[in-house]
C-alpha cells in the first residue's frame, strides 16, 4: 500500500524512530543548544562534547516526526569521533542532497545517512531532516541562541 | 444513515474533485485551511475577466459600470448572506487577517489607552492573537485571555470574571479551527454587553459551516474570508455596526477611500469606502459574490445539518481506533476532526495519508498556544466540507489504521 513512500520511511528510518541513539541528556556536555521547527513543532535540545576540535559525544532530547528524530539519531551516530571541518562538510553535502541542490543518484560518500535521501521527493519534509544539523552547525558555531528551521 | 444532502450531485459542482493524487482518487479533508471553488465560481471569475472587467468606482465608460455594478451587487449579496442591517456595515478586506488587524489598527488604536484590556481566548487562531499584541505594544493595552476546559470550551464563568471596567472590547473565535468547537457567542455577546462592551467575532471557521445572522447575534464585527468559503482567496469581509464604523478613522490612505483631497486637507470618504483604499479585489469579490449565491441555494441549514451527520459519523468510527485521541471535544462542535496517534507524530501521519491521496493538514494550525494547551507539539486534522462523503470518512480511517500497522 505504502510502496512508493518506502523510499522516505525506510526499515532503517523506522528502527532510529522507535529506538534513537544516544537519546540522553549529557552532563558533562561542552555546548547544547535548542533546535525548534515551528512549522510542525518539533524540538531538540542537542548535547555536544567537542574536544580539541575533535566531537567526542553527541546526543539528543526533544520529540519530533519519525524522519526528524531518525535524522537525529543517525546524525549522532555519525559525526562522532569527527572533526569539526569534517562534520560542517558532512553536513553540507546532506543538505545539498536533501534539498536536491545536488543531485546525484549515488549516495555512497553519505555512509549511513544515505538511507535519509529520499527526502528530496519530499519538500515539505525536508525540515524535518535537517533541523538537528542545523542545531549542530549552531551548537559547533556556539551560537547559544535557539535555532529554528524557519 | 439517511444524508440530508446529495452529494453525489453536489460533487460534480467541484471540478477538482475528479483530480488523482499519487494515483488515487482526492480525498480532500483540509477544507478548514481554504475549500476547494465550484465551477458557479469559477465560471463567474472567468466571464468578469472575459466580459465585465475594468477598474471600479472611477470610470464613466460603460464597461467600468458594469464592473462596478457586479462589484457592489456582490457587496448586496454578502450583505443579505449575513444579514446586516446596510450595505455601508459590509467592507471588502483580504481576509479575516486584514479584518482584525483593521479593528485593531483603527477602533483599537482610537480607543484604547495603557490599562485597558482587550478579551480574547485560549483557542484563539494567531490572527486573532497578534494584531491585538501589536495594539498593546503601541498603546499599553493589556491582553486578557479567559481559558477553556479539557474538552476545548471557554469557561464561561471565567470569561465572565474577566470583564471588567477596563475591558474595551471582546475578540473570540466564533468556531475555532484547531478544535471545532463553536463558542457560546450570543451568551458572550449578552454578557459583554450588559457591561457595555462591544465584541468582534472570527467567523472564519463558522460562516461556512453554518447560517450566520450579525442582527441576530448583535455582535460589533464580524470577519471571514471568502477563499474558506467557496470563493476565491485575497477576499474576505469585515461586518461592523455603522455606528462604531462610522466613528473610527480610516485605516489605511488612498484612492477611492476620499471625498476631496488638497494638500492641505482630505475629506475621507463614505462608508464602506472609507476603508477601501486603493483598486479592490474586484474579480474575487464578485467571486464571493457567486459563492454566497451558490451556498443558499443549497441551504446554509442543510449543509450544517449534513456536516453533523459527517463528523458524528468520522468521530464515531475515529474513537475505534485504540491508539487514536481526539483533540476538541466540545459538546457543540463543528465539523472538524483533530486528532493524535500514540507514538506517531501527526506530520507523518500527513505525508502517509497524502500518499493515499487524502489531503490533511498537519501540525499546529496556527493556534500553538491550544498544541501547548493540549501538550502536543501538533495534531492531524480532517476538516469536513459539505461536498465530502461518508465513503471518505472510511477511506480516512483505513488509512490511519494502515499507517498504524506500517510504523508497527
Ligand atoms: C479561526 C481562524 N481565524 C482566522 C483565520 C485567518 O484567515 P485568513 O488567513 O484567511 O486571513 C483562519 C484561517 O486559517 C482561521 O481558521
Amino acid at each position: 500500500m505504502f510502496d512508493e513512500i518506502r523510499d522516505l520511511y525506510q526499515e532503517v528510518v523506522f528502527d532510529h524512530n522507535r529506538n534513537p541513539r544516544n537519546f540522553r541528556v549529557m552532563d558533562d556536555a561542552t555546548r547544547k543548544i535548542d533546535g525548534f521547527n515551528p512549522l510542525c513543532g518539533d524540538r531538540i535540545t542537542l548535547y555536544v562534547k567537542v574536544n580539541d576540535n575533535v566531537i567526542e559525544d553527541v546526543s539528543f532530547q526533544g520529540s519530533g516526526c519519525a524522519i526528524s528524530t531518525a535524522s537525529a539519531s543517525l546524525m549522532t551516530e555519525i559525526v562522532r569521533g569527527h572533526t569539526e571541518e569534517e562534520t560542517h562538510g558532512l553536513f553540507e553535502l546532506f543538505h545539498k542532497i536533501v534539498t536536491g541542490e545536488d543531485t546525484r543518484t549515488n549516495f555512497d560518500e553519505l555512509g549511513k545517512l544515505a538511507v535519509l535521501a529520499g527526502v528530496r521527493a519530499y519538500p515539505a519534509r525536508v525540515k524535518c531532516a535537517t533541523l538537528a544539523w542545523h542545531s549542530l552547525e549552531a551548537a559547533l558555531k556556539e551560537d547559544a541562541e535557539t535555532v529554528s528551521t524557519e | 444513515m439517511t444524508l440530508s444532502l446529495n452529494v453525489i450531485k453536489i460533487r460534480q459542482d467541484f471540478p477538482i474533485l475528479n483530480e488523482t493524487i499519487h494515483g488515487r482518487p482526492l480525498v480532500y479533508l483540509d477544507n478548514a485551511a481554504s475549500t476547494q471553488k465550484p465551477k458557479a465560481v469559477l465560471d463567474t471569475l472567468r466571464h468578469v475577466y472575459e466580459h465585465d472587467y475594468a477598474n471600479v468606482h472611477r470610470g464613466v465608460h460603460t464597461l467600468s459600470q458594469r464592473a462596478t455594478d457586479l462589484f457592489e451587487g456582490a457587496r448586496k449579496k454578502v450583505k443579505d448572506f449575513i444579514n446586516a442591517r446596510k450595505i455601508e456595515e459590509i467592507i471588502f478586506v483580504r481576509g479575516t487577517t486584514e479584518a482584525v488587524n483593521l479593528v485593531a489598527q483603527s477602533y483599537g488604536r482610537s480607543k484604547l489607552q495603557a490599562g485597558d484590556e482587550i478579551l480574547i481566548t485560549a483557542m484563539e487562531h494567531h490572527s486573532n492573537i497578534v494584531p491585538w499584541q501589536i495594539l498593546c505594544q503601541q498603546t499599553g493595552a493589556v491582553l486578557k485571555v479567559a481559558p477553556i476546559n479539557l474538552s476545548g470550551e471557554i469557561i464561561m464563568e471565567e470569561f465572565e470574571a474577566l470583564l471588567n471596567e477596563r475591558t474595551k472590547l471582546v475578540s473570540v473565535v466564533h468556531m475555532s479551527n484547531a478544535l471545532g468547537t463553536i463558542n457560546p457567542v450570543k451568551r458572550i455577546i449578552e454578557v459583554a454587553h450588559a457591561k457595555g462592551i462591544p465584541v468582534m467575532l472570527d467567523g472564519a471557521q463558522a460562516i461556512p459551516h453554518m447560517a450566520v445572522d450579525v442582527q441576530d447575534l448583535d455582535c460589533d464585527f464580524y470577519a471571514f474570508s471568502g477563499h474558506k468559503l467557496c470563493g476565491p482567496s485575497g477576499i474576505g469581509v469585515l461586518y461592523g455596526k455603522e455606528t462604531l464604523l462610522k466613528a473610527m478613522p480610516p485605516w489605511q490612505g488612498g484612492g477611492d477611500m476620499i471625498r476631496m483631497v488638497t494638500f492641505d486637507k482630505t475629506e475621507y470618504n463614505t462608508l464602506p469606502y472609507k476603508f477601501e483604499a486603493g483598486t479592490p479585489a474586484i474579480a474575487e469579490a464578485i467571486g464571493l459574490g457567486a459563492a454566497v449565491d451558490y451556498l443558499q441555494a443549497i441551504g446554509m441549514d442543510k449543509i450544517a445539518a449534513y456536516e453533523q451527520q459527517l463528523l458524528e459519523y468520522a468521530t464515531t468510527k475515529a474513537l475505534e481506533i485504540p491508539s487514536l485521541k481526539v483533540i476538541g471535544t466540545a459538546k457543540v462542535k463543528g465539523a472538524i476532526l483533530g486528532f493524535t496517534l500514540h507514538h506517531i507524530h501527526p506530520h507523518d501521519i500527513g505525508t502517509m495519508l497524502d500518499q493515499l491521496g487524502i489531503a490533511v493538514r498537519a501540525g499546529h494550525h496556527c493556534a500553538m498556544p491550544v498544541m501547548d494547551f493540549f501538550g502536543v507539539p501538533a495534531t492531524a486534522r480532517a476538516s469536513f466540507s459539505f461536498y465530502n462523503t461518508t465513503e471518505e470518512v472510511d477511506t480516512l480511517i483505513d488509512g490511519i489504521k494502515q499507517i498504524i500497522e506500517v510504523f508497527g
